[in-house]
């Protein structure tokens, strides 16, 4: 039994597409057996909504009269920086960017209560954003200052533009020194006082294609409350980690790079939110469909919580050092229970990353799939591999001088 | 009958320098359980706490407080989450040193209970989105 994408097509557009989510496939097939299951449901789709801190967006804001040359200069949306060094109106945003004046971490823990993610958010919510640049001046581009609200009804590009998301599983955070911490993972408790981590886990879109048999270049995904697509794979993509025999890593490992027009995105799927001590970052809401062409691809989407691993790590030292120390691994079943075992120490455990968002995203992936609004694509690349020999390296530092 | 609850004081600056909350110990009979207490810049008194008594001096101690001039305002409304801002990811769970955050089995959504809520504001700092609101 196999069926094809251009098949799957023809019926998700006669509006015939059997589809579940990752987390309904689950009790699909155990009722009714792997074989009739793949033979019965054309997609499953899979969600996440989690802090990605590679996030980011490019404008182009329009020429203005007399025209000015932002590239090279300085540019602020809401007091946040962004990035000039390309051409004359394109910007860059990205989500960490905070303002010159934020206290940062002078007073620890720094709050980080606005930055480049809000900007995002407050972007796609249709507000007007306050632009004020400063440029060199050149003969074709005479203006040296312009202050004016913009709005992104009004600019031309307005690009989701994010080169690491969707993390194919991901480290749990402890704290083993003697004094709370405040780090991207959340505030840590001293010894072990609490664990978080940052999985939709068996709704995870790479957890349900371990392999990116399905998920490729050019794959089209929900992103943002919109339509995006997988561009690249994400920076850091790390697929030669240990893996479980149903192929699903037991470390950080795959990524995606995700681009999609932001100005059909909505503001709860792109939440500019702050890391106390940390920094600023945008919340994502991302889901990509799986076709099920055969009964390999269902048997991968059926993974529960109870068959995926994460790696606790040291936060405190193991973590800020570069040391691949790992304490233990624990299941996103014990994670999502609310205590994990570590050390005979029983930890409460928290998440960053929204489960019930993420159904909410599956859910919605699947009505656009349901209706006949949103056609799979066969990508056009694939990502590399577990067999490319492509790995995520360390910096090696050389003294300059 | 027994009485118990959390309450936010707030002490003009007039009543600051006077021993107040002892009164109800001596002369009411009741308990209290200091939650959090500061004195602002402009010296007005702010007292979070738990007090506990019978029903009837219990009454009676609110009713000497409110002749005194202290003004008492129930602590509930105090933490207030924005529902609209919460994601329900749940990194307020473990910070709650009381336990007011709770994920419910069915859909993993972040239940809040404000009545276990103390008002110590670690959670208005660690929530990602800044769903926690403070409303004195």
């Amino acid at each position: 039994m196999s069926k094809t994408i251009a098949e799957i097509n023809e019926k998700i557009k006669k509006g015939q597409a059997v589809v579940a989510t990752a987390e309904e496939i689950i009790e699909i097939a155990r009722k009714k057996g792997v074989s009739q299951t793949a033979k019965e449901v054309d997609v499953v789709t899979t969600g996440t909504f989690g802090p990605m801190c590679s996030s980011g967006a490019y404008l182009n804001i329009g020429h203005s009269a007399p025209r000015i040359k932002l590239g090279g200069g300085r540019v602020y949306l809401n007091d946040v920086p962004v990035y000039t060094g390309v051409a004359a109106v394109d910007i860059i945003l990205g989500a960490t960017a905070i303002p010159d004046d934020d206290p940062k971490n002078r007073v620890h823990p720094g709050e980080f209560i606005y930055g480049g993610g809000h900007v995002i958010e407050e972007l796609v919510a249709r507000k007007d954003i306050q632009l004020v640049a400063t440029a060199y001046g050149t003969d074709c581009y005479p203006r040296k200052k312009l202050e004016t609200w913009i709005n992104i009804d009004k600019i031309n590009e307005a690009v989701l533009f994010n080169i690491r998301n969707a993390y194919q599983n991901y480290g749990v955070a402890v704290n083993l020194s003697d004094h709370t911490i405040y780090t991207y993972m959340g505030v840590l408790k001293p010894k072990m006082g609490n664990a978080n981590f940052c999985s939709a886990g068996q709704l995870s879109p790479l957890l349900n294609d371990p392999l990116y048999k399905t998920i490729g270049i050019g794959t089209r995904i929900f992103l943002g409350g919109g339509i995006g697509y997988v561009t690249w794979h994400g920076t850091q993509h790390n697929p030669s980690v240990p893996r479980s025999e149903n192929g699903v890593p037991k470390r950080p490992a795959g990524a995606l790079a995700v681009n999609g027009d932001l100005k059909q995105m909505k503001p709860e799927w792109l939440v500019g939110t702050s890391y106390l001590g940390y920094g600023s970052t945008l919340t994502v809401g991302l889901g990509i469909p799986i076709p099920i062409t055969s009964e390999e691809i269902l048997q991968y989407t059926l993974v529960t919580d109870s068959d995926i691993y994460a790696p606790v790590i040291d936060y405190s030292e193991a973590y800020p050092q570069r040391k691949s120390e790992v304490i233990a691994e624990v299941s996103y079943a014990e994670l999502k229970n609310g205590k994990i075992k570590v050390k005979s120490k029983e930890i409460p455990t928290a998440s960053l990353s929204s489960y019930p968002k993420a159904v909410e995203i599956a859910g919605i992936l699947k009505e656009w799939i349901k209706k006949g609004e949103f056609l799979l694509t066969e990508p056009v690349a694939p990502l590399p591999g577990v067999d490319s020999g492509y790995t995520c390296k360390s910096l090696e530092e050389r003294p300059i001088s | 009958m027994a009485v118990s609850r959390k309450l936010v004081l707030r002490f003009p600056d007039r009543l600051v320098d006077r021993p107040i909350v002892s009164r109800l110990v001596k002369d009411f009979d009741l308990d209290f359980n200091i939650l959090k207490a500061s004195v602002t810049p402009g010296e007005e008194g702010l007292l979070i706490m738990e007090l506990s008594g019978e029903q009837r001096n219990y009454e009676k101690g609110i009713q000497y407080l409110t002749d005194t001039g202290v003004q008492i305002q129930s602590l509930s409304q105090d933490v207030v989450r924005n529902e609209k801002r919460c994601t329900h990811c749940g990194a307020c769970i473990t910070i709650c040193p009381t336990g007011a955050f709770t994920l419910d089995p069915k859909n993993r959504m972040v239940k809040f209970d404000d009545t276990k809520c103390i008002v110590c504001e670690l959670c208005v700092k660690a929530c990602p989105p800044r769903a926690m609101d403070l409303h004195f």
